[in-house]
C-alpha cells in the first residue's frame, strides 16, 4: 500500500515559502557541510539550505507550491543521511535568548574592566608625581564608565539577588551584589572628596570574572541540551495513521485522540489507546519491565513503548492517563514529585553561611575602629574595604567553574546531564538501584548461543533472518556477518522463512515449519523465545532472549568497589531476575514488583540514611525514578520515564553509570579544595582589609589571582579516570 | 598632559568601537555555528 509522508506539524509557513529545522544523523566530517547543501540546493524551489556544524541541525526554506517536506528528507536519504524533523522546544530557545544577554554582559564588563584598569594602571604608577586634578580627571572618568557599564553587566546578580532576598534566602548573589554596589558608592564619594584611592577597577574585574564563570556554565548547559533535543528527534517514532483510505505516515507527537492507526509486527505501539481490531502479542518490557509477552485483542488497552510481536493491530488514539496503568504512574509521579525534599546546592549552602559572618565583620570593624577612636568617615571606609575584599569572587567561581568541567567530561563519555545540580547528587549516592529489563539487560533483546549451535549454522540462520520482518528474526539477523539476503527468499507469515541455499532449502521459523523439536535446554532465561533452523538434515534450535549488557558484570564489580551497595528492582518475574542477579554478583533482589512497591522500598531506604541512585528506563520505573535521591536513565527509555532522570546516558553499555560516579566524585572534591581555597584567601586578605591597609592594587590582586587559582584548579576535573 | 585631551578620548573610542563590532557579530550570529565556520574555510567550492 503506497503511503504519504505528513509532516505538516514541523513545517512553519511564512508568505510562500516554508520552513523546517532537521536534525540530521551521520554528519563526520568537513565535506559533508559542502554534500548537504550542495544537493538541496540543486533541488528545484529550494531557497536556502544551510547546516549547523556545531549543533548538527539543518535549517532548509523552499518556495511551498514546488516541492514538499517529504522531497527534502528523500533527497537527503539519497546522499546518505537520515534527517530527522526537529521543534526547536520553547525551553531551547529560551536558554538560547539568555545566553546571548549573558555574553553582551560579558563583553560589556569586559569593554569597562579593560578602560578602567587602563586609567588605574596610571594612577597607580604615577600616584607620587600626580597632580590631584589629573588624579580626580581618571577617576571621574573611570566613574563615568563604570556605573553605566555595571548598571547593565550586574543585571544577571541583581536580579538574582533580589529574588532571593524578597523570598527571605540568601544566594551567593546577595553578597556580590552588596560589594559590587558599596564598592563603587564609595568610589564616587571618595572621588568627590579629592581622596587617593577608588574601586572602580575592582568592581568591574569582579563583575566580569563571574561573568565568564556564568557565561561558560551557561554555554555547557546549552550544548548539552541541543544534543538531548537531537536524541529526542532521532527517537522520535512515527506511525501509521488511517484515515478513511489513505495511509499516511505522520509523527508520533502529531497524533491525536481519535486517530486510527495501523500496527504492523515488529512496530513500536506509538501512542497510548485501544485495540479496534487484530490480535497479536505484545511486548511490553519498556512499559512494566516484564519479558513475558501479552496476548491482546479487540477493546485491550495498549501503552506507547509496547512493541507488537505477530499480527497486525488497528487501534484508536485515546487521550494520555486513560489506561488504569498510566494512571496509576502519573498519580504515583505526582505524589513522589511533592514529597521529593529539595536538595540545596553546595553553593548555597556556603552562601548561607559565608554571607553572615562576612557582613558581620564588616560590622564589628566599624564599631571596632570607632571604639578604637578612629573617625566615622575613616571607619566606614574600612568596613567597605571588608566588604569589598571578601565579596566572594573565588567563592562565586569555585563550584560553577568545577561542574562545566564535569560536565563536559561526562558529555564526552555519552552521559547528557539534565539537572544542573546532578553532580553533587551523583557523588553523595550509596546505594544503587537497578531495574533489569532494558538496563542491566540490552533494551532489544539479542540472540543467544545458550543450545551450542555451531557457527556456520547461525551464519546461515542470521542471513536467512534478514529477508523477515518477524521481531524474532531482526534480532536473530544482527548476528549476520555477511549482510546480503538470500535471493528469492519466502516468507510465510505466521510461520516462518524458507530459501534455496546451495541447492538445498532452509528453513527458519517455527518448530512446525522446520520440523524440528524446540526445546531451549536448561541454560535458556525463562520467557527466552525460540527459533528453529534446518537446512538439509542439519537443524539447531536458536535461543532469543533479554542479554545482559555486555559490560554488566565488570561494572557491577566496579560499584562494589567503589562501596557502592547494589540492588536490583525489577518488574519481571522472579524466575527471569535471579539468572541476571547471580550472573552480576548482586544478592540483593526483587523481581514481579508493582511501581508503588519498587517506591516504597527507595523511601525505606532512604528512610535509613542511604542516597540512593536509581537506574531504570521503563515507563514503570518512572515514579522510583523521581523518588530516589538521583537518576540516570538509558536513551532507550521511555519518554515519561527520562523526563524524570537527571541525566542520559548513550550506547549499549553500562560504564557510564561507573563514569558518573566517578567523575561526580572527583568533582565534588574539587569543590570542597576550591571552597578551601576561597577560604584561606579570605583568612589572609581579611585580616588586611581589618587592619584598613587595603589599596586599590591590593584589592586587583587578590580578587584574580584567588580567581584564577581555583579556575585552574577545577580543570583538574576534566582529567580521565 | 594636555595631550591627554586627545588621547582619553581616542582611547574610549577604540574600546567603544571593538565592544560594538562585537555585539554586531553576535547579533548577526558568527558565534552561532563556530565549528561549521572552522571547517567551511576548507571546502573550495565556491572556488571552481
Amino acid at each position: 500500500m503506497a503511503e504519504t509522508l505528513d509532516l505538516s506539524t514541523f513545517v512553519q509557513h511564512e508568505g510562500g515559502t516554508a520552513h523546517l529545522e532537521l536534525a540530521v544523523e551521520g554528519i563526520v566530517c568537513a565535506s559533508c557541510i559542502g554534500k548537504i547543501e550542495g544537493s538541496l540546493k540543486r533541488l528545484p524551489g529550494i531557497v536556502e539550505a544551510r547546516l549547523n556544524f556545531t549543533n548538527r541541525r539543518l535549517a532548509v526554506d523552499w518556495r511551498e507550491d514546488e516541492l514538499e517536506a517529504a522531497d527534502v528528507i528523500a533527497a537527503l536519504e539519497d546522499i546518505g543521511y537520515r534527517a530527522h524533523p526537529f521543534q526547536p522546544e520553547r525551553a531551547e530557545t529560551e536558554e538560547a535568548r539568555q545566553a546571548s544577554w549573558l555574553t553582551k554582559c560579558l563583553a560589556v564588563a569586559g569593554f569597562a574592566a579593560m578602560n578602567i584598569m587602563l586609567l588605574s594602571v596610571s594612577v597607580w604608577s604615577g600616584a607620587a608625581d600626580m597632580p590631584q586634578e589629573t588624579r580626580d580627571f581618571f577617576h571621574w572618568l573611570s566613574a563615568l564608565i563604570a556605573l553605566p557599564a555595571a548598571a547593565y553587566a550586574g543585571q544577571p546578580f541583581f536580579q538574582s539577588a533580589w529574588r532571593s532576598l524578597r523570598t527571605r534566602q540568601l544566594n551567593m548573589d546577595v553578597p556580590i551584589s552588596l560589594g559590587v554596589l558599596l564598592a563603587l558608592g564609595m568610589s564616587v564619594a571618595e572621588t568627590a572628596s579629592h581622596a587617593t584611592h577608588a574601586y572602580f577597577d575592582s568592581a568591574m574585574m569582579l563583575l566580569f570574572f563571574l561573568l565568564c564563570g556564568r557565561a561558560l556554565d551557561h554555554a555547557m548547559r546549552r550544548k548539552t541540551r541541543a544534543a538531548a533535543g537531537n536524541l529526542a528527534a532521532l527517537k522520535a517514532e512515527f506511525a501509521h495513521r488511517f484515515d478513511g483510505a489513505e495511509l499516511v505516515r505522520v509523527p508520533a507527537a502529531a497524533l491525536k485522540p481519535g486517530d486510527r492507526l495501523l500496527v504492523r509486527p515488529g512496530d513500536r505501539v506509538p501512542a497510548d489507546g485501544v485495540v479496534l481490531n487484530g490480535s497479536s502479542q505484545l511486548d511490553d518490557s519498556l512499559v512494566t519491565g516484564e519479558t513475558t509477552r501479552r496476548a491482546v485483542a479487540a477493546g485491550a488497552v495498549l501503552h506507547a513503548g509496547s512493541v507488537n510481536f505477530s499480527g497486525t493491530l488497528t487501534m484508536r488514539v485515546t487521550a494520555a492517563g486513560t489506561g488504569t496503568l498510566l494512571d496509576e504512574i502519573e498519580r504515583l509521579l505526582e505524589k513522589a514529585v511533592a514529597t521529593k525534599s529539595r536538595y540545596v546546592r553546595l553553593a548555597d549552602r556556603a552562601a548561607r553561611l559565608y554571607a553572615p559572618v562576612v557582613h558581620a565583620t564588616a560590622a564589628l570593624t566599624l564599631v571596632g575602629w570607632i571604639a578604637a577612636g578612629a573617625s566615622v568617615h575613616d571607619s566606614i571606609i574600612t568596613a567597605i574595604a571588608v566588604l569589598i575584599i571578601t565579596c566572594p569572587c573565588a567563592l562565586a567561581l569555585a563550584i560553577p567553574t568545577v561542574q562545566v568541567v564535569a560536565a563536559r567530561a561526562l558529555f564526552q563519555g555519552g552521559l547528557i546531564l539534565n539537572a544542573g545540580d546532578a553532580i553533587e547528587r551523583l557523588a553523595e549516592a550509596d546505594t544503587v538501584v537497578f531495574d533489569k529489563t532494558g538496563t542491566l539487560t540490552l533494551p532489544q533483546p539479542g540472540f543467544d548461543n545458550v543450545t551450542g549451535a555451531a557457527p556456520e549454522l547461525i551464519e546461515l540462520a542470521s542471513r536467512l533472518a534478514l529477508s523477515s520482518r518477524h521481531p524474532l528474526a531482526a534480532a536473530l539477523a544482527r548476528e549476520a556477518r555477511e549482510r546480503t539476503p538470500f535471493e528469492a527468499a519466502i516468507e510465510e507469515t505466521g510461520q516462518g522463512v524458507r530459501a534455496l541455499i546451495d541447492g538445498v532449502e532452509a528453513r527458519l521459523g517455527s518448530a512446525a515449519f522446520c520440523g524440528v523439536d524446540a526445546t531451549p535446554g536448561a541454560n535458556a532465561i525463562p520467557g527466552a523465545s525460540t527459533i528453529c533452523f534446518s537446512h538439509g538434515g542439519r537443524h539447531a534450535v536458536l535461543v532469543v532472549q533479554q542479554k545482559l549488557r555486555p559490560d554488566a558484570a565488570r561494572v557491577a564489580a566496579d560499584l562494589r568497589a567503589l562501596g557502592l551497595k547494589l540492588i536490583i528492582l525489577s518488574g519481571d518475574g522472579s524466575e527471569a531476575v535471579a539468572p541476571i542477579a547471580s550472573a552480576l554478583g548482586i544478592a540483593e533482589w526483587q523481581g514481579g514488583l508493582r511501581p508503588n512497591e519498587k517506591i516504597a522500598i527507595i523511601e525505606s531506604l532512604k528512610a535509613r540514611g542511604h542516597r540512593v541512585l536509581m537506574v531504570g528506563d521503563g515507563l514503570n520505573d518512572a515514579p522510583a525514578l523521581a523518588a530516589a535521591s538521583v537518576s540516570l536513565s538509558p536513551i532507550s527509555a521511555a519518554d515519561i520515564t527520562q523526563a524524570q532522570a537527571d541525566a542520559v546516558f548513550l550506547g549499549e553499555k553500562l560504564a557510564p553509570v561507573r563514569e558518573a560516579i566517578v567523575t561526580a566524585r572527583r568533582a565534588r572534591r574539587l569543590m570542597h579544595q576550591n571552597l578551601w581555597l576561597a577560604v584561606i584567601y579570605n583568612a589572609i586578605a581579611v585580616p588586611i582589609a581589618i587592619a584598613g591597609l587595603v589599596t586599590p592594587l591590593i584589592a586587583a590582586a587578590a580578587m584574580s589571582g584567588s580567581s584564577v587559582l581555583v579556575t585552574l584548579n577545577a580543570l583538574r576535573a576534566r582529567r580521565a579516570s | 598632559m594636555n595631550v591627554l585631551i586627545y588621547l582619553v578620548p581616542v582611547a574610549l573610542a577604540l574600546g567603544l568601537t571593538g565592544l560594538a563590532a562585537f555585539l554586531w557579530s553576535l547579533r548577526n550570529g558568527q558565534y552561532d555555528d563556530v565549528e561549521g565556520a572552522a571547517l567551511r574555510v576548507l571546502s573550495d567550492d565556491d572556488v571552481s
